[in-house]
């Protein structure tokens, strides 16, 4: 009960942007089996916004140090460019999976090193990987889409399993797998400690070194799946557009599910309820027939809104104002905020 | 110390002298006054973003919306010369207005709301550009008979090489930008705030004003660049310049200013863009060589300027102890 309301404001919103949506399309909540395989917009919500809610799971931790990754779409990019390329090379899925992951985990690593070792801001040293990453995949690709049909690497991104298409079941996986690492062992408590103070936490015995670059590591593992699932998905690497701007996306829903820009407290389950908000509402757009356009203009809104309800000044003002309120009548001068 | 904080400008310097000789060696015709006009006229839009970037980025803050405002810009400009008669110089006026308030409020948002400039900049980049969408989302040209006659004045330089107005205007407001930073009160208090918000509170630096101030100085930039975009390209769309911040944020770092803010030249980040476009211009006179090594090559140079800059910062600590 307790955590239910924890998630009282993200679980709001999801039911009201899924109401909205079941208004404006009635067929909303239809779910169907064919050819073995669930159908229905809201499993197409589940399933399109796998990307997103992998990326995710590892921006929550990297934000709850206090960190950025800017470069998951670049990373999401250049791992679907190795798993295409070792599959048109003869490669198996097998291989094709373990180069992208493996591609994921350097990439991380690189991050890791830059925000750890050598103290750079995490947005500026994830910006390199963002602007050289994409420069790296179509090296890979050699600025051509690549295409492929293997059939295993395709069933990643398409097929299913118990008739759940496949990118559903690994974000729920994988969501369950962190969830279970960080929030049943100290893990989470440590990677909280790092977001409040760094340094504090290294004094008190906490190796903020090694877990900042696991952290990262952890988000370039995600990357590599999101990426996989993308290029699986179009059965071909598109160096240029996959992955384009999800960072911003998972960023956006990591805040939207609760977890504070400012690091020192996070929750992977808001953030993947997060995802599914944003996913719903790029859905319900489309479905409702109002023109694409005002998408961006809704999400800019949505932020704005949820990060007023967020503010650490507006939250202590209301604490002020209500505290004086209980004392007596409030006084006529305002404080200036600065 | 002084000399500490002039080194980075001075390596950007040198990169720059450095590469431009080794194009020179591989292509002689690089040296001419073409070139060096093609130079300033092809990267002017991101020349001028880039100075209400620096100012953002000495203020120890970040402006995510540039490329958006410049898209929204140009596609405001383009329709409103369709739909009305007003006059470009009019409509140049209102958007700069418009854009410089924009800045404005987001600097006010990030102020009084106390929230990170990144996130408050990140949903003015998605409305600026979901604003451009609902202007128009196909790209309308612009004829007008006073486009023609700025795009067609120029001043030449012997060897063949024109100066445009938007390559004029970009090394204007590189100008005026210096000035502001180096030599008025407003810029020593952005410098202020880039040393620390708790501290300039301390010494009187009125934060607020401030604040706003530089947010509202980028959006206007960003306006003008938009106005410079639309002129070089003579049209105005909705999803042009995107990713424009990154390469603006770029050019900052490799124009040797500290990202965590408080220090850092304007005319650094002028070499920054002129480095950025030499790799562009090289690129397209080897003709073999693929776009992507413009976006490796500047990866790679951010990151040596990063490393450079933290080797100062060590090395001038150790000296004070």
């Amino acid at each position: 009960m307790n955590s239910l309301k924890r998630y009282a404001p993200q679980l709001t919103t999801l039911a009201i942007v899924l109401l909205l949506n079941y208004l404006v399309f009635p067929d909303f909540f239809k779910i169907e089996i064919a050819n073995g395989k669930l159908y229905g917009t809201l499993i197409d919500v589940l399933n399109r916004g796998a990307p997103v809610a992998l990326l995710c799971v590892g921006m929550t931790l990297v934000i709850a140090t206090k960190g950025i990754d800017l470069s998951v779409g670049a990373v999401m990019a250049i791992c679907g460019a190795v798993a295409a390329s070792t599959v048109d090379s003869g490669g198996g899925v097998f291989m094709a999976l373990s180069l992208a992951l493996l591609a994921g985990l350097i990439c991380g690593v690189w991050n890791g090193l830059l925000v750890s070792v050598l103290n750079i801001q995490p947005i500026i040293a994830t910006l390199i990987l963002m602007v050289a990453g994409r420069g790296i995949a179509q090296l890979i690709t050699e600025g051509a889409i690549l295409t492929f049909n293997d059939e295993g690497l395709i069933f990643v991104g398409s097929g299913s399993i118990f008739s759940i298409p496949m990118p559903i079941l690994i974000w729920i996986a994988v969501g369950i797998i962190v969830t279970f690492i960080v929030r049943r062992t100290a893990l989470g408590m440590l990677i909280e400690s790092i977001g409040i103070n760094q340094r504090a936490s290294t004094f008190s015995g906490v190796n903020a070194r090694v877990l900042l670059i696991l952290v990262y590591m952890v988000s370039g593992l995600c990357a590599a799946l999101a990426g996989t699932i993308a290029a699986a998905d179009i059965r071909g690497a598109d160096a240029n557009n996959a992955g384009l701007w999800l960072e911003l996306d998972a960023i956006l829903a990591v805040v939207v599910g609760g977890t504070s820009l400012l690091g020192g407290r996070f929750t992977l389950i808001g953030s993947l309820i997060g995802a599914m908000i944003i996913q719903s509402i790029n859905t319900g757009i489309l479905l409702s027939g109002f023109p694409p356009e005002f998408n961006l203009i809704i999400k800019a809104a949505i932020i704005v809104i949820i990060l007023v309800i967020q503010s650490p000044a507006l939250q202590s003002k209301y604490i002020e104002y209500r505290d004086r309120r209980e004392a007596e009548k409030p006084p006529a001068d305002k404080e200036n905020a600065s | 110390m002084m000399k500490s904080r002039y080194l980075p400008l001075i390596a950007t310097c040198l990169i720059f002298v450095l590469a431009y000789a080794l194009c020179y060696w591989q292509f002689p015709n690089m040296l001419s006054t073409r070139v060096v006009g093609n130079l300033l006229t092809d990267n002017a839009f991101l020349g001028i973003a880039a100075v209400g970037m620096t100012f953002v980025i000495l203020s120890g803050g970040i402006d995510l919306s540039i490329g958006s405002v410049i898209a929204f810009t140009g596609v405001f400009i383009a329709v409103v010369l369709k739909e009305t008669s007003l006059h470009p110089l009019v409509v140049f006026g209102l958007v700069l207005v418009i854009t410089a308030i924009f800045g404005g409020i987001m600097g006010a948002i990030i102020h009084y709301l106390e929230m990170p400039p990144f996130v408050v900049t990140l949903a003015g980049m998605f409305l600026a550009r979901g604003i451009a969408f609902v202007i128009s989302t196909d790209s309308v040209p612009v004829k007008h008979e006073f486009y023609t006659f700025l795009q067609d004045s120029f001043y030449r330089l012997p060897g063949g090489g024109r100066i445009t107005v938007i390559g004029a205007a970009m090394l204007v407001v590189f100008f005026v930008g210096i000035i502001i930073a180096h030599r008025t009160r407003f810029g020593t208090n952005v410098f202020a705030l880039g040393g620390g918000i708790p501290t300039s509170k301390l010494m009187g630096v009125p934060v607020a004003k401030t604040t706003i101030g530089i947010y509202a100085i980028s959006g206007f930039l960003a306006g003008l660049a938009g106005i410079t975009f639309s002129l070089y390209t003579s049209a105005g769309y909705s999803l042009a310049a995107v990713g424009v911040e990154l390469d603006a944020i770029a050019a900052v770092v490799i124009g040797g200013a500290l990202l965590t803010g408080g220090s850092g030249f304007i005319a650094g980040t002028l070499i920054g863009v002129l480095i950025m476009g030499l790799i562009q211009t090289y690129i397209i006179f080897d003709g073999t060589l693929s776009s992507w090594w413009t976006k490796i090559v500047i990866g790679i140079l951010l990151f040596a300027f990063i490393l450079m800059q933290k080797g100062l910062l060590l090395a001038a600590s150790a000296q004070k102890k």
